[in-house]
């Protein structure tokens, strides 16, 4: 590369002393010129003869060669010695970019693991990633990545988890919680068991994933490498007939007159600046979205998604948190304190998410030593020893068993019954929660253009409608089997004429409806292989905003596409009209080939910088 | 069968879409994908005919580009 620049910035100085002799320099002048020419350009003649022994006849070196040596054999050294210079000062401009794109996306493969610290009974030792089999024990030391995923055996910290998930707010870990490969070490030293080998791992599989992506190419693409097939033909076709038909046809018109014309068709006939910048944005466009915790999984599907128009969202997990909250405490024979002091002892052993959300609404210290003789009554509740009071937690079938007779609760949600000492104390009301986000989602959705959201559950109606109310969506489906899912989508399919139908769900059971929409988005997939599975689009943490930044790349991107190849069609016919009546010179020419095609790079790679 | 390889020195995007169109044309191949951006090429063949479909995408590679050499990825 270096080298090529300089060798380029000698010719270009060779040129600037030809050019500025003046016509009174004779034989000089043209030596010089040649001296340039061949200088800049040795490669592309070399190029040019091995390809056309190979029969490449539509070769861009062999097609720059004859349209540079044609100028020279018309009398235009200067433009023939400048086209192959500027030819070549594009190729290091194109070259630059395309290298610097592939790397920025490459820097996502700083996820992959170089070493992994094993723990053996010599000490820690360094090994290969690939060798290490499940249950080994591996030390991450502070500042590292974790290299495969693990649990947490010793140590605790937080993790950052930003290269995954695109989240600022670094993830807390402690003995016993999952990591994830991919992740940085913020704290002390963490010892992990193995639980996943490292071709299963989340690093591997999302590197795999971003590789595989490529191969999904947009119909975008697809078009511009059709197009690309029959426009060098033809465009070399109309230099040949340029050349030739006009000046027999029409008196007193000489032959250089027309060649040089023809020359400038040659020039323009590289379809480069289209071939690269239109995967070159898509490319960048994956890349971008995968620095914001989202993964597509090809052009395609940036495609689909910024033209779609019906938005199709689980709730569980999707538009909730998918974990419960104290809504309300009925009070009975107790106080709502003594209530859910009781209930929030009562449960603390158990991690069931009603426990959680009772010991979260309670908020006090918990003193275990109060509580014995806990029983875990499977799907109906607990019953426990509090400082002496016999407490029964659970639904109204529990109460019912121990001839217990509530009040029947009123109200949205999951009620727990509450006794205290055989005798019915009061319940609490429990109720999923909206994601914070969701609503703001839904409706910079509809800002943005969207037709129509659906709410698509297997919840009961009343708490779906309350959901999609707070959520702002527009059209409720409860009580669904997975397969009426997969019905509705259909439908709403069909209803659709230009506009393309997302359904964003969590992931784990749906993977037929993810399948049957047009683009299917996973939620909250970090670690969930199933979903990365059935997905089209994956949002690695379950924040509803990325699908609003998943639709915002998605457009962005496609603007940047369809604006390049609008431009460079623009430009190219622009100057192939100009050429062909005599209008243009060899500078537009070369502007129009290199020119176009780095302004098309440059523009491309802008798909890259996301906005947070 | 699906193999991956890596075009070390793949420097033109019009080159890419011309091998990979020529390659797509060739007996056995059942899909085939060069990305200029990755440099890489995932070949997808009925079975047993990789070997065969390899030799002739190598020479279409070559005769494209021969600056370019062809890896297992």
């Amino acid at each position: 590369m270096k080298k090529r620049i300089i060798r380029i910035a000698a010719a270009s100085l060779v040129f600037a002393a030809a050019f500025f002799m003046g016509e009174g320099a004779g034989i000089l002048r043209l030596i010089l010129f040649v001296a340039a020419y061949i200088a800049a350009g040795y490669d592309v003649l070399y190029k040019a003869a091995r390809n056309i022994s190979h029969g490449q006849v539509f070769d861009e070196n062999f097609l720059m060669t004859i349209a540079t040596v044609g100028a020279f054999f018309v009398g235009e050294y200067p433009e023939g010695a400048a086209v192959m210079l500027f030819y070549q000062v594009g190729e290091i401009f194109q070259d630059y970019a395309v290298e610097r794109s592939r790397r920025s996306i490459s820097a996502l493969t700083e996820l992959r693991p170089e070493y992994v610290n094993l723990k053996t009974d010599e000490g820690i030792k360094r090994c290969d990633p690939c060798d290490v089999t499940v249950g080994d024990v591996m030390v991450i030391m502070p500042g590292e990545r974790v290299p495969l995923d693990g649990e947490v055996t010793e140590g605790a910290g937080a993790l950052d988890t930003s290269a995954l998930t695109g989240e600022a707010v670094p993830r807390e870990v402690h003995k016993g919680s999952e990591i994830l490969s991919g992740c940085v070490n913020l704290g002390g030293a963490i010892t992990a068991r193995v639980t996943k080998e490292y071709y299963d791992s989340t690093a591997a599989r999302i590197l795999e994933l971003v590789e595989e992506a490529v191969e999904k190419k947009a119909h975008h693409e697809r078009f511009i490498t059709r197009f690309s097939r029959v426009y060098t033909p033809a465009v070399v076709t109309g230099a040949l007939i340029l050349a030739i038909l006009p000046p027999l046809i029409i008196p007193g018109h000489p032959f250089s007159e027309w060649i040089y014309r023809a020359l400038l068709f040659l020039v323009v006939s590289c379809p480069c600046a289209l071939v690269i910048s239109v995967p070159l944005g898509f490319f960048c466009g994956i890349g971008g979205a995968s620095r914001q915790g989202v993964l597509v999984k090809g052009g395609n599907y940036l495609e689909a998604l910024a033209r779609a128009d019906t938005f199709a969202f689980d709730k569980t997990g999707t538009l909730t948190k998918g974990s419960f909250e104290v809504k309300e405490i009925h009070e009975a024979a107790l106080s709502s304190d003594e209530i859910l002091r009781l209930s929030a002892h009562g449960e603390c052993f158990s991690n069931h998410p009603a426990a959680v959300s009772i010991k979260a609404a309670y908020g006090g210290k918990i003193d275990e030593s109060l509580v014995s003789d806990m029983k875990e009554l499977s799907g109906m509740g607990v019953s426990a020893c509090v400082a002496g009071t016999r407490v029964i937690l659970g639904n109204f079938a529990l109460m019912e068993k121990h001839g217990i007779t509530p009040e029947r609760a009123v109200g949205r949600g999951t009620a727990v019954y509450v006794a205290a000492d055989g005798e019915y104390a009061g319940y609490i009301l429990l109720a999923d929660e909206i994601k914070p986000g969701a609503a703001e989602t839904v409706a910079a959705l509809k800002r943005a253009g969207a037709r129509l959201t659906v709410m698509l559950t297997g919840d009961v109606c009343a708490s779906a409608e309350e959901t999609a109310a707070a959520a702002g969506i527009d059209r409720v489906y409860a009580e669904l089997l997975p397969e009426d899912k997969v019905r509705l989508v259909e439908q709403l399919k069909a209803a659709e004429e230009k506009g393309r139908v997302v359904y964003a769900g969590d992931g784990i059971n749906d993977a037929p409806v993810l399948a049957c929409a047009d683009v299917g988005v996973a939620m909250g997939a970090l670690g969930s292989d199933a979903a990365i599975e059935a997905a089209d689009i994956v949002i690695m943490d379950d924040n509803p905003l990325r699908i609003l930044d998943a639709v915002r790349t998605a457009r962005r991107t496609m603007g940047i596409v369809k604006g390049n190849v609008a431009f460079s069609l623009i430009v190219k016919g622009a100057v192939l009209i100009l050429g062909a009546l005599g209008l243009a010179n060899m500078w537009e020419a070369v502007f129009a080939d290199v020119g176009v095609a780095v302004i098309a790079i440059l523009n491309s790679m802008r798909a890259l910088n996301v906005g947070r | 069968m699906k193999r991956a390889f890596r075009l070390v020195g793949l420097d033109c995007a019009n080159c890419a879409a011309k091998m990979e169109h020529a390659i797509s044309k060739l007996d056995g191949v059942e899909d085939v994908s060069i990305s200029f951006m990755t440099t890489k090429m995932t070949l997808t063949t009925g079975d047993g005919a990789m070997d065969a479909v390899l030799a002739e995408a190598e020479k279409i590679i070559k005769r494209v580009d021969p600056d370019v050499v062809i890896k297992r990825a």
